[in-house]
C-alpha cells in the first residue's frame, strides 16, 4: 500500500482528566474522501485541532506526506498544504468576503515589512494574481456576487461555503472539513457536494467529519468510526453501518 | 490668542500621533496597550537626555525612536508568549514602573527635578514665529505618519493584522504567524508614540515624570474610540475633538459663575466620562467608522 498522505499514530490528547484522544491511529490515503464519523464526544473535532496544530498532542506522531507535523505551530502546518474548516463557521466578520480569501493566500511578500518598502512592484503583481485567484474561487463556489459584502452579513449556509472557499486559497493537498453539511439547506448542499467532487477529481484529498449519513454515503470511502478517542472500525460505509461495534458505540448497548 | 491656538494645535498634533500609534495596535490588530504613556515617555526622555548631553538632534531623535521601539519589542515578546490578556496588564504596569523609575533614578533621569533646557530644534533659524514653525513640524510628522500607516493598512500586512484582530485561530489556520505580526504591530505603535514623545519634550523644553501619568493613556484611548478605531483619519479627528473639548471647556469657568478652577477640572473628567458613555450607546463604531480598504 502506498504511503498515506496523512498518518496519525497513537495520538493522545487530554483535557484535565478526560482523554479526548486515547491513542488514536488512522491513515488518510492520498486522493481519498475519507469520512470520520462517531458519536458526540468521540474526539473528532479534537483530532482536527491536533492535526491542524491548534493544540499540541501529549503523545503520538502525526505525519503529512511523510514529514512529521505533530507539535509544529498551526501556521507552519497550514503552509505545508493542510487546510481546514470549522464546524461553526468563523468568518472574519468585519472584513469583506474577498478579503477573507485574500488572507488565506500563502507566501505574500506584502506581509513582510521589509518587502513593503523594498519590493512594491513584486507585491503589486502578487496582489493582482492573488485577487484573480480569489475571484475565480468565489465564482466556483457561487459566492462572487457577495465579494465585497462584510463576511459577517452572510447567511449560515453562505458562511459554510466561505469556509471551503477560503481553504482553497492555499492550494492544499488535504482539506479537513468539519461538518460541511450541518445547517446547510438542500439546494446549497447539492452545490457543496458537487464542489467537493470536482475538487476531488482535481486531486484534493479530503478528511470529512459528518453527521448527515446521506452525505457520508454519497461522498466518503472509506469511513472511519471514532469512539472514545480511538479508531473503532474502518471500511466502506455499507459495511461499517452494519458493524455491531458501531451500533454499540452510537446506542450505548450491545446490539 | 493666536499664540494660544498655535499651542493647542501643536499639542493636538502630538496627541493625534499617539492615537495613530495606538490605532495600529488596537484598531488594526486588537492589541490592548494600556501603557501608551510609557512609550511616549521613553521617547521624550531618551531624546531630552541625549540632547541636553550635547548629542546632535537627529542622532538623539533616532535613538529615542529606537529606544521606544525596543521597549515595545521587549514587552510584546514577553507578554504575547503568555496569554493575550496579559499584554494589557503588563503594559499598564510598565507605564507606572517607568514613571517611578523616572522619579527615583535621579542619577540618570534627574528625578523629580525633570530635564530643563531641552534645546528647541532650529531655534536660531526662526527668530520670529518659532511656534508656527514647530506647529508645521508636528503637523508634517502627523501627515507623514498618517500616509505611512494608511499604506500599511491597505497592504497585505495590514490585512493580516485585521484578520488577527477578527479571529486569531482563523489567522493561524490561514498560515499567519500571529506572534510575529502582533510583535511587529506593537513595535510600530510604540515607535510612533516615541516620536510623539520626542516632539513633546522639545516643544515644552522641560519634562518631568508626572507629565507621564496613566490618565494620558486614557485620553489617547478616548480619542481613538471617539474618532473610530481602525480608521486613521478617525484617530486624528478623535484627538482634535477630545482636546478641543477639554481645552474649550477651560473657558467655561469665565462664563459659568460658580465654576472655579478646581471644580472645572472635576467637571472636565465628568464631561469626558459622559461623552464616552453616550458614544458607546449611540455610536460605538466612532465618528468615522472603519472602512474596507
Amino acid at each position: 500500500m502506498a504511503e498515506p498522505l496523512l498518518a496519525v499514530r497513537d495520538v493522545v490528547k487530554r483535557f484535565g482528566g478526560v482523554e479526548a484522544l486515547a491513542g488514536c491511529s488512522l491513515d488518510v490515503a492520498a486522493g481519498s474522501i475519507t469520512g470520520l464519523i462517531g458519536p458526540n464526544g468521540a474526539g473528532k473535532t479534537t483530532l482536527f485541532n491536533v492535526v491542524s496544530g491548534l493544540t499540541a498532542p501529549e503523545a503520538g506522531r502525526i505525519a503529512l506526506g511523510g514529514a512529521r507535523i505533530d507539535g509544529r505551530p498551526g501556521h507552519a502546518i497550514a503552509r505545508l498544504g493542510l487546510a481546514r474548516t470549522f464546524q461553526i463557521p468563523r468568518p472574519l466578520a468585519r472584513m469583506t468576503v474577498l478579503e477573507n480569501l485574500l488572507v488565506y493566500a500563502p507566501d505574500q511578500a506584502g506581509e513582510r515589512l521589509r518587502g513593503l518598502v523594498s519590493r512594491p512592484k513584486t507585491i503589486a503583481r502578487q496582489e493582482a494574481s492573488i485577487r484573480a485567484r480569489a475571484n475565480e474561487i468565489l465564482r466556483f463556489m457561487e459566492l462572487a456576487p457577495l465579494a465585497s459584502d462584510p463576511a459577517g452579513t452572510l447567511s449560515g449556509g453562505q458562511k459554510k461555503l466561505l469556509e471551503l472557499a477560503r481553504a482553497l486559497m492555499g492550494d492544499p493537498r488535504i482539506i479537513l472539513l468539519d461538518e460541511p453539511g450541518a445547517g446547510v439547506n438542500p439546494t446549497l448542499m447539492r452545490s457543496l457536494v458537487a464542489r467537493i467532487r470536482e475538487l476531488h477529481a482535481r486531486g484534493v484529498t479530503f478528511l470529512l467529519i459528518e453527521h448527515d449519513m446521506d452525505l457520508v454515503t454519497e461522498l466518503c470511502d472509506p469511513v472511519i468510526v471514532l469512539a472514545e478517542g480511538r479508531r473503532l472500525v474502518e471500511g466502506p460505509f455499507a459495511e461499517v453501518r452494519r458493524d455491531p461495534r458501531v451500533l454499540e458505540a452510537y446506542l450505548g448497548v450491545p446490539a | 490668542m493666536t499664540g494660544y491656538l498655535v499651542a493647542i494645535a501643536t499639542l493636538v498634533g502630538i496627541r493625534a500621533l499617539l492615537a495613530l500609534g495606538l490605532n495600529v495596535q488596537w484598531g488594526f490588530t486588537g492589541l490592548v496597550n494600556l501603557g501608551v504613556v510609557a512609550f511616549f515617555g521613553v521617547g521624550a526622555y531618551t531624546a531630552g537626555l541625549l540632547a541636553v548631553a550635547g548629542v546632535a538632534l537627529p542622532a538623539a531623535w533616532a535613538a529615542a525612536i529606537v529606544a521606544s521601539a525596543l521597549a515595545g519589542a521587549l514587552l510584546a515578546t514577553v507578554a504575547l508568549r503568555l496569554r493575550e490578556d496579559y499584554l494589557a496588564i503588563v503594559t499598564l504596569g510598565f507605564g507606572e514602573v517607568l514613571r517611578l523609575f523616572l522619579l527615583n533614578e535621579a542619577w540618570l533621569t534627574r528625578g523629580a527635578n525633570g530635564i530643563t533646557g531641552i534645546p528647541r530644534p532650529l531655534r536660531s533659524w526662526f527668530p520670529a514665529h518659532y511656534d508656527l514653525f514647530y506647529l508645521g513640524l508636528v503637523l508634517g510628522c502627523v501627515a507623514l505618519i498618517y500616509l505611512a500607516l494608511e499604506r500599511l493598512r491597505r497592504s497585505p500586512f495590514g490585512r493580516a493584522l485585521r484578520a488577527i484582530r477578527e479571529d486569531e485561530t482563523v489567522a493561524t489556520v490561514a498560515g499567519k504567524n500571529i506572534v510575529r505580526f502582533k510583535v511587529q504591530a506593537f513595535v510600530i505603535g510604540a515607535a510612533v508614540a516615541g516620536l510623539a514623545g520626542i516632539l513633546f519634550g522639545h516643544y515644552l523644553a522641560y519634562i518631568e515624570p508626572n507629565m507621564f501619568v496613566p490618565q494620558e493613556t486614557l485620553f489617547v484611548w478616548l480619542a481613538l474610540i471617539l474618532g473610530g478605531s481602525g480608521n486613521n483619519r478617525g484617530a486624528i479627528l478623535g484627538a482634535v475633538v477630545l482636546l478641543g473639548l477639554l481645552e474649550g471647556s477651560r473657558f467655561a469657568k469665565d462664563v459659568i459663575p460658580f465654576l472655579t478652577g478646581v471644580r472645572l477640572a472635576a467637571a472636565q473628567q465628568m464631561l469626558v466620562g459622559l461623552l464616552l458613555v453616550v458614544l458607546m450607546i449611540k455610536r460605538p463604531e466612532g465618528l468615522l467608522p472603519e472602512r474596507a480598504p
